[in-house]
């Protein structure tokens, strides 16, 4: 019984790290209509980017945050730069040029710091939170920072005029122009913020499960199945997805052993796919003929 | 007598190879109302998004003797340019009262921006109720006020209305015509009115030109169109 | 802007001339005819004037064009994006593998087995994802290419897999009476069904089946309308797809002597997709170019990054895109048009 409150909670703890990066791919989803396949390598690149300023010798939230900024203008440049011209071009052509982003990342990751796995630093005392035997004090403060995160990027949509004027150029590009808004650069705002966002996540996740290029590949399809069983055009449903997934994976592992965990989310995508395409929070969308 | 505040003249506009308008010209003085109408078809929202920067031009627009063909959309509406869109182009998934921050977005002035909400309530009280309410679920002539008041808040030089009484239940439209009437007289504010409903349209507007398949057939103040029974009849289907 | 200039668009999908019918005049077929007769007469030609390695490599470039045109048929033809095709791949290889190994079956029987298990996995998968719409097909069909290895190794399928060490296939020899070396006997019979299956395919595309793909990937809703089962043709279309690929996996398997699962891995699947893309949408040729494309090219890419080919391929991917999007197999149809309108 213990051993499955642990799994429920470091589910949650990990499930924090999903929801980010799920909700970083629904709002890029809620702009485009397009699935960012290159998050999870853009968000590994920058944990290798704050690695090296550690190695340079900036002390932790120094180099976190210089991470974030560096990641979120990175996020700005690749969408003016890379996918604006492809913008209206056929979902194949752009998945392609999505998939074209994740493997140079993750080729490039590879070239310049090599596939050997290296540890990561966490900014959080190591052992258990207070003493507790549920979660390490990592899980935990990575479970408050990851919340922080989602709040501060809540907060920002929900209450300032250029969340709004973000929100308004994801759903409604051409009115959104008639009130004066530069939409493709909410766009580039977007990816941003996303980028920025993945970024964290890494640097969260990095510590548990090493820094190597490889690393986000197999948080990337948790974070998808997260994003697609809260509802992929939902930030809140994406969230909540995100812990979902977090626990599920976890509690999944205890009994059918951890090999085959990929193959849960797997299970999930596809699931959701079939009987509620919408997610769980989603709007369900009828096309017009 | 003063310079006009929008000029159009020699007007082409084209959607990728197809060419919709072929060279028309009209004008809006300054606090006045002008209209353009004809049927379906003849180009009117087409003259509209081509006011905005919507679509592919030649020809000369200027407002307030400034060229703005060629010009974003963005920054023609900085410039007070407030389009009202045929469809309502209404937020949907937004509530009331983000709807109408947006049409406050480019505007730097905050208490202004307040007094305006209240200007708006009072045209148009009904939003005042409707004010958290997600703006899908108004019914049509209410986004259709929304839609007029969001184009309110910014306090335009220039009002571009497309269709606004399309879909609409004959009271609603006569109480929002009204309404317009009243805006124009009070605010001062310009408006380029395009519309199938000839007969309210005329009564609003002071100057009409209307359009057959891209070209301008006919011009001329709204009472002399309105007076002359054989353009009513063979024009406007009245 | 953009969204007003453009009349109404229909996904305009590169390469369509390919395969639609209703070539000209006699000259231009003769013309292929001719070129086909060439490219035969060299594919006959080459396993006697190249080394056994080289011989080993065309052999593995085949079978990825026989990949390539299956995942041309779902992709190009008819508009369901697979990221995940090396997970067909994988189960051709595997069914073969296990076949030869653990049933005694000869590799002339387990290639349309393998191939048949594959119809059927693809059929089935193809089914649920038939209501899914380009991304999240893209979706799904990339969780599954990513969590194929980890199926692979799991240790319920361990007898017949041989989890993480795979199944290691004896080369076969020719028949006693024909004088060829292994590699040339097996570049010959991976020839033979190279062959069989692009002038099944080609045949396939260029009548109503093609037509009825290429409908369904235009106007979904339109060829309902007009008859076309749309559900069924989906669903055959990923069925046979995978047929193609596996019979693939099946023959690089045994090329290749051994099957084990971090060859199937996510980067199987993404180097299918760099071949399609290369070679050009929704053409046969174009699986010929892509074919050759990916087995070669890694070289020249090494030679160009050491450490860093994949990055080589992003940017080929990418630039593709914006500069070539019909693929090899399209500036090849320009060259042509240019050239016969001199």
């Amino acid at each position: 019984m213990e051993l499955l409150l642990h799994q429920i909670f470091a589910g949650l703890a990990t499930g924090g790290i999903y929801a980010s990066v799920a909700l970083a791919l629904v709002m890029i989803y809620q702009a485009t209509h397009l699935v960012n396949f290159a998050q999870g390598e853009m968000a590994m690149f920058a944990t290798y980017l704050a690695w090296s300023l550690m190695q340079a010798g900036l002390p932790y939230w120094v180099a976190f945050f210089l991470t974030v900024a560096i990641a979120f203008v990175g996020g700005i440049l690749i969408e003016r730069v890379i996918i604006q011209p492809v913008e209206n071009a056929p979902v194949l052509s752009v998945v392609i040029v999505f998939i074209g982003l994740l493997v140079i990342f993750n080729s490039l990751a590879g070239w310049i710091y090599t596939y050997t796995i290296k540890p990561f630093p966490s900014p959080f005392p190591s052992g258990s939170f207070l003493d507790n035997r549920l979660l390490s004090s990592h899980e935990m403060g990575s479970m408050a920072v990851t919340l922080g995160v989602l709040a501060l990027v809540f907060a920002f949509f929900r209450y300032t005029p250029l969340g709004l004027a973000m929100r308004a150029a994801a759903q409604n590009p051409v009115s959104s122009r008639l009130v004066g808004v530069r939409v493709g650069w909410m766009l580039a705002l977007g990816w941003g913020l996303a980028s920025a966002i993945g970024a964290v996540a890494g640097i969260m996740v990095a510590p548990i499960v090493f820094l190597e290029p490889n690393m986000m590949g197999g948080i990337l399809l948790y974070a998808f199945a997260g994003a697609l069983l809260g509802g992929i055009d939902s930030p809140g449903g994406a969230v909540l997805g995100g812990f979902l997934v977090g626990v599920l994976e976890n509690v999944v592992g205890v009994y059918l052993g951890t090999e085959l965990k990929l193959t849960v989310a797997l299970v999930i995508i596809v699931a959701v796919l079939v009987v509620r395409p919408s997610g769980l929070l989603g709007k369900v969308h009828v096309a017009r003929v | 007598m003063t310079a006009p505040l929008l000029q159009v003249r020699d007007l082409h506009a084209q959607y990728g190879p197809t060419r919709v308008l072929h060279g028309i010209a009209f004008e809006v003085r300054q606090g006045g109302i002008s209209t353009i109408l004809g049927a379906n078809g003849a180009g009117k929202t087409t003259t509209l998004r081509a006011v905005c920067g919507m679509v592919r031009t030649q020809g000369e627009i200027l407002l307030g003797g400034e060229r703005i063909d060629g010009k974003p959309t963005e920054s023609i509406v900085r410039m007070g340019v407030a389009h009202v869109p045929d469809g309502r182009g209404t937020f949907m998934e937004l509530t009331v009262e983000e709807n109408l921050r947006l049409g406050a977005y480019t505007r730097r002035d905050r208490e202004q921006v307040q007094a305006d909400f209240e200007r708006i309530y009072r045209y148009f009280p009904r939003l005042r109720e409707r004010l958290r309410q997600q703006a899908g679920t108004l019914s049509g002539g209410e986004q259709q006020m929304l839609a007029v008041s969001r184009a309110l808040m910014l306090r335009p030089r220039l009002l571009l209305l497309d269709e606004p009484s399309f879909g609409l239940a004959p009271l609603v439209v006569q109480e929002l015509f009204e309404i317009l009437g009243e805006i124009n007289r009070a605010e001062g504010t310009s408006m380029l009115l395009v519309e199938q409903n000839a007969s309210l349209a005329l009564k609003l507007a002071d100057h009409a030109w209307l359009l057959e398949t891209g070209r301008v057939v006919i011009s001329g103040s709204a009472e002399s169109i309105r007076n002359d029974e054989v353009v009513r009849r063979s024009y406007l289907g009245y | 802007m953009s969204s007003m200039d453009t009349p109404p668009s229909v996904s305009a999908m590169p390469g369509r001339g390919a395969a639609l019918p209703g070539r000209p005049a006699l000259p231009a077929a003769r013309r292929k005819v001719v070129g086909l007769a060439l490219l035969g007469i060299l594919a006959c030609a080459l396993p006697f004037v190249l080394g056994n390695y080289q011989v080993f490599q065309l052999t593995l470039a085949l079978a990825y064009a026989i990949a390539l045109l299956g995942l041309n048929m779902l992709t190009g033809y008819n508009g369901q994006i697979s990221l995940g095709h090396g997970a067909f791949f994988a189960i051709g290889a595997y069914t073969a593998a296990i076949l030869m190994e653990h049933a005694g079956l000869s590799y002339w029987a387990a290639i349309p087995v393998a191939g048949l298990v594959c119809l059927v996995a693809g059929f089935l998968f193809g089914l649920p994802a038939l209501r899914l719409e380009g991304l999240y097909l893209a979706l799904a069909t990339f969780a599954l290419g990513v969590a194929m290895p980890q199926i692979l190794k799991h240790k319920a399928l361990e007898h017949w897999t041989g989890g993480s060490m795979g199944v290691v296939i004896i080369k076969p020899d020719p028949p006693s009476w024909i004088p060829l070396s292994q590699d040339q006997w097996l570049y010959f019979f991976t020839l033979a069904w190279t062959v069989l299956l692009f002038w099944a395919g080609w045949n396939l595309l260029r009548g109503r089946v093609g037509r009825a793909l290429v409908a369904i990937r235009d106007q979904p809703i339109a060829a309902q309308a007009m008859g076309v089962n749309t559900a069924l043709y989906k669903s055959l279309t990923f069925g046979v797809s995978s047929l193609y690929t596996g019979v693939a996996g099946a023959l690089s398997a045994i090329a290749v002597q051994f099957a084990s699962p971090d060859s199937f891995s996510i980067f199987l699947s993404l180097s299918l997709l760099v071949g399609l893309v290369v070679g050009g949408l929704a053409s046969i040729s174009g699986a010929l170019y892509g074919a050759l494309f990916i087995q070669f090219v890694p070289n020249i890419a090494d030679q160009i990054s050491k450490a860093a080919p994949w990055a080589i391929y992003g940017v080929f991917l990418i630039g593709f895109m914006y500069l070539m999007p019909s693929g090899v197999a399209g500036l090849v149809r320009l060259v042509r048009h240019r050239l016969a309108n001199r």
